[in-house]
């Protein structure tokens, strides 16, 4: 995997290479070639509808694009089954919060760890695995949680769900983290929260996120793309994308939320 | 399930909790070595061993997993009959015999399984089955092997020898013993596969497949392991059952065999470790105590049932359960 990645562009982690997704005659998403840089924070944006989700669901292997390929350090990664991605250093949170209710927020980042070291075995006790009780300890205060290991993860507050959310993504060590709107929902505390989380997280890992909030992701993003009706409508640095007259036109036009 | 979440918010267990918790199976055995003595007849005690066995082997997949089957008598079904020709077509020893029960269960766990997975809720409920109508039929229409709408008779198991002694199997107390010790030991194994790693998966699966995904869980592989090792229990149940009639009634794979392992866990409390079992006692002893005095007993499960689905969703094993914690 490496000596493929080297031949590529090291400073390229992910590229899309003119993917596109339909369902039935829908055409959600078309042709969108894009490279990720090793290292930044991305952001993809774009108003209701313009395909963020469906593209981030092809970055994070949800589901397959109908055409083109995804690559992730230089290997195809196209159509690869969900959990895979785990394995090779991708991990994502959700849209809609996405945990495991009815265990505790300590077991709930306890089993996306152990997805890497153990998944089939079915009679040592998994107690045993004790050194992922301290690293599920580490991450939960890494996320701010680390009152709460005792609470089932189903009563936590919405903002502290969408934490352990992340908690539970970071278990995996993800090279590259995809984070589809992970301020949604949330309080302007919350969110201020997260967003400094995120900060922090992207000194040592490559952060996408989707947003659907421009003003929000401006300060803290070095790339963006801009999605409009399933095209790349623009791509470039913060400045970039303020200056580019179609993004204004269609985007910030519109009233922001 | 969204609703009890408050009443659980903090959940620091208590140590004596966490003790019995750890030492579940021994102190079951304590309670199953005692067990017949109370009870009315030994026949009975046997019959809820095996049934409890079978719908704890159904929890796994229903209460630990989530998916509920409706094809389980297949799986209790093939245990009996694998068990029961193995002894009377070709004279196998009756270590053997419960052996091959086990593996059968899992076999069939396997093809159905396999089949079932990609399906969810009422479709995967509805695919198994069908599924298990087809063993069902499989096994109804093979009369040579199985006796066909007669049943397997003729499981006669007199003597059994166990490290050289020679253990009378007819004495109701002895057979007792002789099944409750396998019972016991799926007891066993069934508390370690809970606490192991993958026991976790399995639970994290029914919490939240696309996050267990996320995680890098395959979910598919997953849903097809618990299957089958939930075979292996209703396999090794059914064995136990046709050594314990001497006869494999055709009924066994009915689905209405099927429909009872639902109704045990439900009542006893789905998703906990004795809940099951607890069911399979509470409906067997009501069937047999209140058949004695009335022929429509089932009306009295039925209230039972109703009571228990309406004011103890739990179960009462589940019931109890939160008390202690609370």
């Amino acid at each position: 995997m490496m000596t493929q990645a080297a031949s590529q562009d090291q400073s390229v982690i992910m590229r899309t290479e003119g993917v596109g997704k339909t369902f039935g005659r829908f055409v959600a998403l078309k042709d969108i070639t894009a490279e990720f840089r090793h290292g930044a924070i991305t952001s993809i944006i774009g108003p209701n509808g313009a395909g963020k989700s469906t593209y981030f669901n092809l970055l994070s292997g949800a589901f397959a694009p109908s055409t083109g390929k995804v690559l992730f350090e230089g290997r195809d990664v196209t159509g690869l089954a969900q959990h895979k991605f785990a394995h090779l250093g991708i991990a994502k949170s959700f849209q809609i919060t996405n945990v495991f209710p009815l265990l505790t927020t300590h077991e709930n980042i306890r089993v996306s760890l152990q997805a890497l070291v153990s998944r089939f075995d079915i009679f040592r006790p998994r107690t045993r695995l004790h050194e992922l009780d301290d690293e599920a300890e580490a991450l939960l205060e890494r996320v701010g949680l680390a009152g709460h290991r005792h609470r089932l993860a189903g009563s936590l507050a919405h903002g502290e769900q969408r934490a352990l959310e992340v908690g539970m993504a970071l278990a995996s060590h993800p090279r590259l983290l995809l984070l589809d709107e992970p301020t949604a929902g949330m309080s302007p505390e919350e969110t201020r929260t997260m967003m400094d989380l995120i900060v922090r997280l992207a000194q040592e890992r490559t952060v996408i996120l989707v947003e659907h909030k421009m003003k929000l992701v401006m300060g803290i993003s070095d790339r963006l793309l801009v999605l409009h009706h399933g095209e790349l409508l623009a791509e470039g640095t913060p400045d970039d994308i303020r200056r580019n007259d179609t993004v204004k036109r269609v985007y910030l036009g519109q009233r922001e939320h | 399930m969204a609703t009890d979440l408050a009443f659980e918010a903090n959940r620091q267990p208590s140590p004596m909790l966490e003790w019995a918790t750890r030492h579940r199976v021994a102190l079951a055995s304590l309670f199953l070595l005692v067990f017949p003595l109370v009870m009315p007849f030994k026949a009975l005690a046997v019959m809820i061993l095996i049934y409890g066995l079978y719908a704890l082997g159904f929890n796994l997949l229903f209460g630990y997993l989530g998916l509920l089957s409706f094809g389980h008598s297949a799986l209790f079904g093939a245990g009996a009959y694998l068990c029961g020709i193995a002894i009377v077509h070709f004279g196998w020893p009756w270590y053997l015999a419960i052996g091959l029960g086990l593996v059968a269960g899992m076999v069939v766990a396997l093809v159905i399984g396999a089949l079932a997975i990609r399906t969810r809720g009422i479709y995967f409920a509805m695919v198994t089955m069908a599924l298990s109508q087809c063993v069902y039929y499989l096994f109804y229409q093979a009369v040579d092997l199985t006796g066909g709408e007669n049943g397997l008779r003729g499981v006669n198991l007199k003597f059994v020898n166990i490290f050289g002694f020679q253990v009378d199997f007819l004495d109701p107390l002895s057979r007792y013993y002789i099944i409750c010790s396998f019972v016991i030991a799926a007891l066993w194994v069934l508390s370690r596969i809970l606490a192991s790693p993958f026991g976790a998966v399995i639970e994290a699966v029914r919490e939240n497949e696309a996050r267990a995904r996320a995680s890098g869980y395959d979910v598919m592989l997953v849903r097809l392991l618990t299957f089958v090792l939930s075979g292996a229990f209703c396999g090794l149940a059914g064995a136990l059952l046709a050594l314990h009639l001497s006869t494999v009634p055709i009924e066994t794979m009915h689905y209405e065999t099927s429909g009872l392992a639902v109704m045990m866990c439900l009542l006893g409390g789905m998703g906990t470790f004795f809940g099951p079992f607890i069911g399979a006692a509470v409906f067997l002893l009501l069937e047999n105590l209140v058949s004695v005095w009335t022929s429509h007993w089932q009306l009295f499960v039925g209230l039972a049932f109703m009571v228990c689905v309406l004011f103890f969703p739990r179960g009462i094993w589940g019931t109890v359960m939160e008390r202690m914690k609370a």
